[in-house]
């Protein structure tokens, strides 16, 4: 008789799987970074607005930031602008930009015409760098603490509610998650 | 995100990828490697297969580093230390993957134990059987 | 008008539906014939319900109602007619309807050759089907209602996916659906035999013919998904393991154990319950697609747009059609027993192995395709699995298969007698080795042990399979359409076996960047690109390019192919240009604009190539065959002998 009921007992599994599955979906484009927990990348890019210069992770050491990839081409970047120069107001966390795969003339163009949010901006015109940080479409935003950990990274444009839940709390040293 | 949600089937369009290595062993362990990695903006495309830019500039970086003497393994690990183990399309060899690799080979024990133990019991039944068969061919 | 008409159309089809499905069920469960002989108008009310909903979708199309939201997503006014009308399947809601509508013709063709089934059997029969009907028709309105209005209407349509605009989406998608819904006749007539509490030997004659056509009907429709990735997509490949491939490759593959499994219930009353829980479970794996495909949990090239709440509702849809059916399999299944014997060397044991081995193989299949399920269920991480697992893991249980089914022809019902047979097998073998030898070193002398042992395993069981029908043939004797057919799939399965060798092992694949006049050396050919020119079509802009392709200087083709641009959804695809030439299969696409004139271009020769889906076709035509056997339409003669009584006797 038991081995009978096997066949629906395996189904019963695989429904729950299954469910699992869908609600988890959503999130499904959405892949948790291996980044989290480690250091950040080490980084050393021209700077956008001064080509002889150079944004080096080095000179952030010891302070909270904000690691921006956007570009002129991203639908996404456009919608998050406002959300960023919010954060830039708040002045709690600086934010350093990549402007990725992009031309430098449109890029500064578009933070004059738009506003500038990020304390500098740093150009990957190879996609090198992006790659380090295992970026795979923008915008993405990585949130790096003053040991250079990344603890935070959130894919797609940035809303006032990640802000206010994920990257204020944690900044703050509150537990992530509340508001 | 720049890949817009795909509505229905993604455009399959695909890419060329004229990569030619110096070395013919180096250019069967490119194309191997571009055949196994993933593309991660696409919806299930090898990076040897997908047009987008992330794949070209992926392409490269695997070119990069077999001209820098890497092996198959620093590769991968290498892509899946920023991507994840989803940029692999052979799951790793591990314990966790280990359900995955084994169940061939656990599905063929008990294949061959169920058949074993049927044969076993109808072999017996054999003497007993006295119903003729209406004809003894092949259907 | 006509969308209005549509929609109430399937509301009617619903209630019919549900009325089918209730008095199918509920007339013989408390012995009402009146209620049961009532299933048929059911049937045919749903039937021509549904047809006229589709008909009024196509209708909407064609006339470029645009009001519409189904069509306004997925038409517009430069698409030719052609590919309006096929545009019905194109997408989500009106795929399901496609479903829908072959569901109603398979129970209609039940339902007209159910005349020598008794009664009772058959409505149940009629009834599950009912069942599955007024679930798929719920799931439709509730959810994916292809008959949603839009207002204002949309003053063009978005396009239809520029991928789709083609003749193979006029077949693959209803032959493929027609094979998968297919499986749910042989399903009801598993659900029935459990509901009557009663499983016989001609149970299984009356299920084979539905189960083989069913079957055939996938062969082709896989076969032809294959055959359209390869000259459409312009990757050059065929079969990528991707998650909606696996959803049809699964139920084909129980499919097939399911066919071979039913012979053994129909001629020795053995392996009832195994052959249940094969039906049971060949329409849940296309249950199964359904809901991978539409549900957003799979990644994947194909998926229809993902919706967590579709999901939810074919998961629930699931869960009561397959543990309804699983549930009562425990409840039933324990009454079937048989006393009848083989040995070892029988045929029945070859049917055993065979049957093994191909759910090993949809299982391992299913393994790979849910991997990145189950591995997130489990907090196990992410996953992702390809062909770097399908591959080798498929071939570790079809190896076997191949090997076996040789000499598994030669067994006997009973006593197998391999004895009588082993010299053929011996010389049968040999000669496979030495030509799989041939093929593999000496033709293309380029193969491997891959090659050669599938090369000898195709050629091997090619001349197996012909030994016994040449034989008959020799002596005057005649050939049931079954005998042929089945001889017929096997030869076509060999002949895949070879074809599917012959590609993996030869195939010249080559990417290059060339300038106009530019040659390239593959194989045995030379490429000459001589440019590309700008063309018009339809509704697309294109680049053209001429290659001009030659053999150690005499000439063989000018190949075209294109690169397209689609006004309405901007999207670019790659037209391939495809010959065939003395048995290859010569590919070109056009790659990117590389500046200067330079383009860089995929030209791949795949030899044999297009022998794979000729094959399938054979097999499909084989299993065709063998379901028209007038037999499986007659009952049983032994039904009344005393020996008949014993096999009849359990359950």
């Amino acid at each position: 008789m038991s081995r009978f009921l096997l066949p629906l007992g395996i189904f019963a599994l695989l429904a729950v799987v299954l469910a699992i599955g869908i609600r988890h979906s959503p999130e499904k484009g959405v892949i948790a970074s291996p980044l989290l927990g480690k250091p950040a990348p080490a980084f050393a890019v021209p700077n956008l607005s001064n080509p002889t210069g150079e944004v080096r992770s080095a000179d952030l050491r010891g302070r909270w930031y904000l690691f921006n990839v956007w570009g002129t081409w991203c639908a996404g970047c456009r919608e998050e602008h406002e959300t960023l120069l919010q954060v830039h107001r708040a002045g709690v966390v600086p934010i350093i930009g990549l402007d990725w795969k992009d031309d430098d003339a449109q890029a500064l163009d578009w933070l004059k015409q738009l506003g500038d949010p990020y304390q500098s901006v740093g150009t990957d015109h190879s996609g090198r760098e992006a790659i380090e940080w295992g970026v795979y479409g923008a915008p993405e935003t990585f949130l790096v603490n003053p040991q250079g950990i990344v603890v935070y990274k959130h894919i797609g444009a940035l809303t006032p509610e990640a802000w206010t839940r994920e990257i204020l709390p944690r900044v703050s040293g509150r537990p992530a998650g509340t508001s | 995100m720049i890949v817009a949600a795909v509505a229905f089937v993604a455009a399959r369009a695909f890419a060329v990828d004229p990569t030619e290595l110096p070395d013919p062993a180096l250019q069967a362990r490119y194309l191997a490697l571009t055949h196994e990695l993933r593309c991660m903006q696409c919806q299930n495309e090898s990076l040897a297969d997908s047009p987008v830019g992330l794949a070209a500039d992926l392409r490269r970086e695997v070119r990069d580093q077999l001209l820098a003497g890497r092996s198959d393994d620093q590769i991968r690990a290498w892509m899946s230390a920023r991507y994840g183990d989803f940029i692999l399309f052979r799951p790793r060899y591990s314990l966790r993957n280990a359900w995955l690799w084994g169940a061939p080979g656990v599905l063929l024990l008990i294949g061959a134990l169920v058949c074993w133990r049927v044969v076993r019991g109808r072999a017996r039944l054999l003497p007993g059987d006295h119903e003729p068969l209406e004809e003894d061919g092949p259907n | 008008m006509l969308p209005e008409l549509g929609h109430f159309a399937l509301i009617l089809a619903l209630l019919l539906a549900g009325l089918q499905a209730f008095f199918g069920i509920a007339g013989p469960a408390l012995a009402r014939d009146r209620w049961s002989s009532a299933v048929t108008a059911a049937v045919a009310g749903q039937a021509v319900m549904v047809a006229t909903a589709a008909a009024c979708l196509i209708a909407s199309f064609v006339n470029e109602d645009f009001s519409v939201a189904y069509v306004a997503e997925n038409s517009n006014s430069a698409l030719p007619l052609v590919y309006r009308v096929t545009a019905l399947w194109g997408a989500h809601e009106g795929s399901l309807l496609l479903w829908i509508l072959l569901l109603a013709g398979w129970t209609v063709a039940v339902a007209l050759g159910s005349g020598r089934l008794p009664a009772r059997f058959a409505a149940r029969v009629l009834g599950v089907l009912g069942v599955v009907s007024f679930g798929f028709l719920l799931f439709t309105l509730a959810t994916s209602n292809p008959f949603l209005r839009l207002d204002p209407p949309a003053p063009d349509g978005r396009d239809l996916n520029p991928i789709l605009q083609d003749p193979g989406l006029a077949v693959h998608p209803p032959i493929l659906y027609t094979g998968y819904v297919g499986f749910a006749v042989a399903f009801a007539f598993a659900c029935a035999a459990m509901l009557e509490g009663r499983l016989d030997q001609n149970w299984a004659r009356w299920t084979r013919p539905w189960t083989t056509s069913a079957w055939a009907f996938l062969t082709c429709g896989i076969a032809l998904g294959s055959f359209w990735a390869y000259y459409e997509l312009g990757w050059g490949g065929f079969w990528f393991w991707d998650p909606v491939e696996n959803a049809s490759f699964m139920p084909w593959l129980v499919g097939t154990a399911l066919v071979h499994s039913l012979a053994v219930t129909d001629k020795r009353g053995l392996f009832k319950s195994w052959t249940l829980l094969l039906a049971i479970l060949a329409f849940s794996l296309s249950l199964l697609g359904t809901f991978l495909v539409r549900s957003g949990v799979l990644v994947s090239v194909h998926s229809f747009a993902a919706d967590p709440t579709r999901g939810i509702f074919i998961l629930v849809f699931l869960i009561i059609m397959i543990g309804g059916a699983l549930a009562l399999y425990a409840w039933r299944a324990p009454l079937l027993r048989s006393s009848a014997g083989f040995e070892l060397g029988a045929r029945e044991s070859f049917l055993l192995f065979n049957n093994v081995l191909l759910v090993i193989a949809a299982g391992t299949v299913f393994a790979g395709t849910l991997a990145p399920l189950i591995s997130d269920a489990l907090k196990l991480g992410t996953l992702s699995v390809g062909p770097p697992y399908f591959n080798p893991t498929f071939m570790l249980s079809m190896l076997p298969l191949l090997a076996l089914l040789s000499v598994g022809i030669h067994a006997n019902w009973k006593r197998g007698r391999l004895r009588d047979s082993q010299r053929t097998l011996l010389y049968t073998f040999v000669v496979a080795a030495v030509l799989g030898c041939g093929c593999a070193f000496g033709i293309f002398a380029r193969g491997n042990l891959l090659t050669l042992i599938g090369a000898t395993l195709g050629i091997w069981i090619l001349l197996s399979s012909l030994v016994d029908p040449i034989d008959r043939w020799w002596r005057g004797l005649t050939l049931s359409r079954a005998v042929l057919g089945m001889t017929v799939a096997h030869i076509g399965l060999a002949l895949a076996v070879l074809a599917l060798t012959t590609v993996q092992s030869f195939t010249i694949e080559r990417d290059v960047a060339l300038a106009p006049g530019g040659k390239a050396a593959v194989g045995e050919y030379e490429f000459r690109f001589d440019g590309v020119r700008a063309v018009e079509g339809p509704n697309y802009d294109a680049m053209a390019a001429t290659v001009v392709v030659t053999r150690h200087g005499a000439p063989v083709a000018v190949l075209t192919p294109q690169k397209r641009q689609y006004w309405v959804q901007h999207q670019v695809t790659s037209e391939t240009a495809i010959r065939m030439h003395r048995g290859n299969n010569l590919l070109l696409a056009l790659g990117e604009d590389l500046g200067a004139g330079r383009w860089s271009v995929r030209i791949q020769i795949r030899p044999l190539v297009s022998l794979v889906w000729i094959a399938a076709f054979i097999m499909a035509m084989g299993g065709a065959l063998a379901a028209s056997d007038r037999r499986y339409r007659t009952a049983r003669a032994a039904a009344t002998s005393p020996a008949g009584a014993t096999a009849g006797q359990a359950g």
